[in-house]
């Protein structure tokens, strides 16, 4: 496997070169993962297209579990974890972690957000008569911070970090900032993501 | 870390996506009955500004690595086409159409468009000021 090299802060302009350390090659874009998210793209077309309701069903749970899951998961329990590690094993666990991110996140909250409108078309939910309908606009403001958030702040690090871990020499100042970045944004939508809870927790006991 | 002057893209640029979502939301919350265009194309409008005056700015700003920031911000592009072409198919097949359906549309476009812009700049403004010169020979030596 190819190797590259990351320096890290210690050496300052004029002294001694900051130490090198090997970090592993590996794909910003994990090309084996993209016939997956095709395949479950191509569910999701299929299933909004049948408009039955268990795929839809099937197919907005499975998303929106996985979304609120991994939201909840690497800003609380992963993030602490990653803050703490040696240098050499938080490099390793990013070039590991973070391109299959780029993969999973945008799937899921595609998969997640176009089952659950048409879901909520074929259940009627989305008629603005239906009896929760506050519920449910409610549900698209979170829905809609999380996506700024995640859009604007969670994605362009994801992959600006892997980008820069894919320099011949990486600077360590630049993925700390944009590690922090991630983590927090995945931190924030997590906290986002009990609101979710509630709001869906309610709409399904009517 | 030698920080450049930059503008605020990302900061305008979640500004407009938050305009685009404001405007998806209106909308939605008011179908399938009859809804007022008017805010809905005001905050089309203000979103397709502020993405139009981030890119002018990013334009003006000397240095850029538009080298690096094309080559990220394409495959997002065809990414995020993809996500929004997903999003106006679940629309399409719920019969919207009409009004609702251009602004849905125009939406959808907006956010594809400042999404790949995000990510680009993000990517882009961590290269180091020698490369971003390269890339700008490069460009310039392409485009001859």
């Amino acid at each position: 496997m190819a190797q590259a090299v990351v320096s890290y802060p210690g050496g300052v302009a004029g002294s001694a070169p900051a130490p090198a350390m090997e970090r592993p090659d590996f794909q910003v874009v994990p090309r084996a993962g993209l016939p997956i998210v095709a395949a479950v793209l191509v569910a999701v077309i299929v299933a909004i297209a049948v408009n039955e309701l268990w795929p839809l069903m099937f197919l907005h749970v499975v998303g929106g579990a996985a979304w609120t899951v991994i939201d909840l998961f690497l800003g609380f329990v992963l993030g602490p974890i990653i803050g703490r590690l040696s240098i050499p094993a938080r490099v390793e666990f990013t070039t590991k972690l973070m391109p299959k991110m780029v993969l999973i996140m945008p799937t899921a909250v595609t998969v997640t957000l176009a089952a659950g409108w048409q879901l909520a078309a074929h259940m009627g939910t989305v008629d603005s008569g239906y009896h929760l309908h506050g519920w449910i606009v409610a549900s698209y403001i979170v829905v809609g911070i999380m996506a700024v958030i995640a859009l604007g702040l969670l994605e362009p690090a994801n992959i600006a970090v892997l980008v820069e871990m894919k320099k011949p020499r990486p600077n360590p100042e630049v993925i700390e900032r944009l590690m922090k970045r991630f983590i927090y944004s995945a931190g924030a939508t997590g906290l986002m993501q009990v609101a979710t809870f509630v709001i869906m927790t309610h709409l399904a006991t009517g | 870390m030698s920080e450049r002057r930059l503008p605020p893209v990302t900061q305008l640029g979640m500004l407009s996506l938050a305009l685009i979502v404001a405007a998806v939301i209106y909308l939605s919350a008011h179908l399938p009955h009859h809804v007022s265009l008017g805010p809905a194309i005001a905050l089309l409008a203000a979103s397709a500004l502020l993405l139009a005056g981030n890119v002018l700015a990013l334009a003006r700003t000397r240095g850029f690595a538009w080298a690096r920031f094309i080559e990220v911000a394409r495959w997002a592009l065809l990414a995020y086409s993809i996500i929004a072409g997903m999003i106006e198919y679940v629309f399409l097949r719920n019969h919207t159409s009409g009004g609702p359906l251009i602004v849905m549309t125009l939406s959808l476009l907006v956010f594809a468009l400042t999404v790949p812009v995000l990510i680009g700049f993000t990517v882009a403004r961590y290269v180091e000021e020698d490369a971003a010169s390269a890339d700008v020979a490069s460009a310039d030596v392409a485009s001859a």
